[in-house]
């Protein structure tokens, strides 16, 4: 169930932004990706959840293994609390939303359209589809922003429930989640205009 | 897959623009129509066809940026590509889902929009039947064509420009069917070739639509 | 040594520059000594008069306009398959001059659709099938511009051409199917004694040659000047990362 990333390089809208990366994410591990904006946190994130394809190197990961969640937290306003979650655990095949509702305090609102909510209590609802997805390897994209200290507490404690189950994540944040972390800082791979990193504009230059 | 079908209709139906919109529209065109063309019975009677053909197929264009925009804004396009189900399906299911609150809706209301223009009795029913075998392509195409402008900022009207002559066989097949049947004529050629469409873009348009979503997610 | 060393770009570049200029010549001869001899040194078409010699213009310009789009498919092809640049580029710079050619090919049949059928514009299937090709043309292109990531938009465009194309024959056959039409048979064929004499035939033909290597010193020029410009970009891209 691990994730092995190897000399993967990546770009951004046509350019390389990132190049041999190599991390490996082992169950029940935390990576921190840091770095300062623009510096491609968000996409090694997209590529190792699939959504592009790296222009060189590899991701290797259990087929469907890896829950993808980034700045937008893909709600639907006119839905409820609990319409919103189920439609995500159908999708995902799992069943039961009460673990998810619970980790994120989210019992008083299942009835509320997700419209009438404030940022956090949807970044809060927007987290706990994690939960539900069943997947083991988390790809998570700023996890708190627009969070209070109290849900931070939430995020940490069910991010450790996840890590206990055998579970990893993968999180670009700058702060401190209150659980053990290595860091990686994506600066070292930053795509060098020299190697170019595979992309093809190189053919043109 | 069903999940995302039902969600998607019940989406429509509380944000309430999906159903009444495009039967809206068709109202105002077919109603908008005798004010210009003048309203001699036969004239209108003669041109009927056409125009209720042309009217459904505008009210379907008009809701076709909101197949797949929504879900792109607010991130659910991003979760569904990393979900089990294939992207394919995705495209599919949200085809099916705008046929149903767009095609379906207006291939019923149409017979009583026909009354308006006179449209002749014998064509009633190749008008429903036209509009119901025409329409899911209409759908379909519109859903790749939405696939390939989601991620643009000005993507509704490059979406018309690049649907539009994709509609012309089904346009000309479709308004066909209900001429002929209009004239007591056989219809099975145009209705036929029709079908053949429809069926041909509902199989393999959905792949395209897919790979224009990959492509614009990346 | 295979053919798609060319299409590196810079093989391409340092290939096409030398033949550059003998495209450019050849087909302003071509053009030049098949007008002149066809508008010029032709005798008049006994039924149709003068107004015949418009298709020394319209005739190839109505074959690069279909010829153009294929070539397109055939290109984007070739870009979804072998990831190969100049092949999108290529598409793109095609593109504008496939308008310009179906453009060409309607308003000189309009011209002399108007003597000949007292009036200017008919829906006869030929002339509604260009229309409709000239829509498509229009949807490529503003496709292309409306993208800003290059290799995005060609991939976006080479699935519209993949589609398109599909779309434009099936397009073509219900217009067959929905009007019989005025427009004469194909003045072309390879049995050329059924249509016309050679005293046209020969300039005709000079001309079709004309219009080819018209296109392709267009696309040639138009092609080196995307790849100038994205290396443009590259350059600039490089030096913004430091």
């Amino acid at each position: 169930m691990s994730l092995v990333v190897e000399n993967l390089s990546c770009a951004r809208g046509g350019i390389p932004v990132l190049e041999r990366v190599c991390f490996a994410l082992n169950p029940g591990e935390v990576l921190v990706l840091r770095g300062p904006n623009g510096a491609g946190k968000t996409t090694l994130l997209r590529t190792v959840a699939g959504l592009q394809p790296p222009l060189a190197g590899t991701v290797e990961a259990e087929p469907e293994s890896v829950a993808y969640a980034a700045h937008a937290d893909g709600l639907k306003a006119t839905l409820t609390v609990a319409e919103n979650l189920e439609f995500w655990a159908g999708i995902f095949g799992t069943s039961g939303i009460d673990a998810a509702l619970t980790a994120f305090d989210l019992e008083a609102l299942v009835d509320r359209h997700a419209q009438n909510l404030s940022a956090g209590q949807k970044r809060r609802l927007g987290l706990a589809r994690l939960l539900v997805t069943g997947r083991p390897v988390w790809a998570l994209d700023e996890p708190t922003v627009s969070l209070d200290v109290a849900s931070v507490g939430l995020f940490g404690a069910a991010l450790k429930g996840h890590l206990a189950q055998g579970g990893s994540a993968l999180i670009a944040t700058h702060i401190d989640l209150g659980v053990e972390a290595r860091v990686l800082d994506v600066t070292e791979f930053r795509a060098t205009p020299e190697a170019g990193g595979g992309a093809f504009d190189e053919a043109f230059a | 897959m069903i999940r995302l079908f039902l969600r998607d209709l019940k989406l429509a139906i509380r944000s309430g623009g999906g159903f009444g919109l495009g039967l809206a529209f068709f109202l105002i065109v077919t109603v908008l129509v005798p004010f210009g063309v003048g309203p001699e019975s036969g004239r209108l009677a003669a041109i009927a066809p056409g125009i209720l053909w042309l009217g459904a197929l505008l009210a379907c264009l008009l809701s076709l940026d909101r197949i797949f925009a929504l879900d792109y804004e607010d991130g659910s396009l991003d979760l569904l590509a990393t979900a089990p189900i294939p992207l394919e399906g995705v495209a599919a299911v949200k085809a099916a889902a705008h046929w149903v609150t767009t095609g379906l809706p207006l291939t019923l209301a149409a017979p009583a929009l026909g009354v308006l223009l006179n449209l002749p009795g014998p064509a009633y029913g190749w008008l429903v039947v036209s509009l119901a075998v025409g329409t899911p392509a209409l759908s379909v195409i519109g859903a790749f064509g939405a696939a390939l402008t989601v991620g643009l900022k000005r993507g509704g009207l490059l979406l018309s420009l690049l649907v539009l002559p994709l509609y012309v066989p089904t346009l000309i097949f479709g308004a066909e069917t209900v001429r002929r049947g209009a004239e007591g004529l056989d219809v099975t050629t145009p209705l036929l070739l029709m079908a053949g469409i429809t069926l041909g873009a509902v199989a393999l348009l959905p792949f395209a639509a897919a790979q224009a979503l990959r492509i614009n997610l990346r | 040594m295979s053919i798609w060393e060319y299409a590196n770009p810079k093989k391409f570049m340092t290939t096409t520059a030398p033949v550059l200029p003998w495209m450019v010549a050849l087909s302003a001869l071509c053009l030049v000594v098949g007008l002149v001899w066809g508008f010029f040194f032709t005798p008049d078409d006994y039924r149709q008069g003068s107004t015949v010699k418009i298709i020394y213009i319209h005739v190839p310009s109505a074959m690069m306009a279909i010829n153009i789009w294929a070539m397109m498919l055939v290109t984007s092809l070739i870009w979804l398959i072998r990831r190969h640049h100049v092949s999108a580029l290529a598409a793109r710079a095609a593109a504008p001059v496939g308008i310009a050619m179906t453009l060409i090919a309607l308003v000189t049949g309009a011209i002399w659709g108007q003597p000949m059928w007292g009036t200017w514009w008919a829906w006869d299937p030929r002339l509604t099938s260009f229309l409709i090709l000239f829509l498509f043309y229009l949807g490529y292109v503003a496709l292309w511009e409306a993208i800003d990531n290059p290799d995005t938009a060609a991939d976006l465009t080479s699935v519209l051409c993949l589609v398109g194309s599909v779309f434009a024959i099936l397009s073509r056959y219900a217009v067959l199917f929905w009007n019989q039409g005025l427009h004469q048979g194909a003045s072309l064929s390879l049995d050329k004694e059924e249509n016309v004499a050679d005293v046209f035939w020969i300039p005709l033909l000079v001309c079709i040659a004309g219009f080819v290597l018209l296109f392709i010193a267009l696309v040639l020029i138009r092609t080196r000047t995307e790849i100038r410009a994205r290396r443009l970009h590259a350059i600039r891209m490089r030096q913004r990362m430091g």
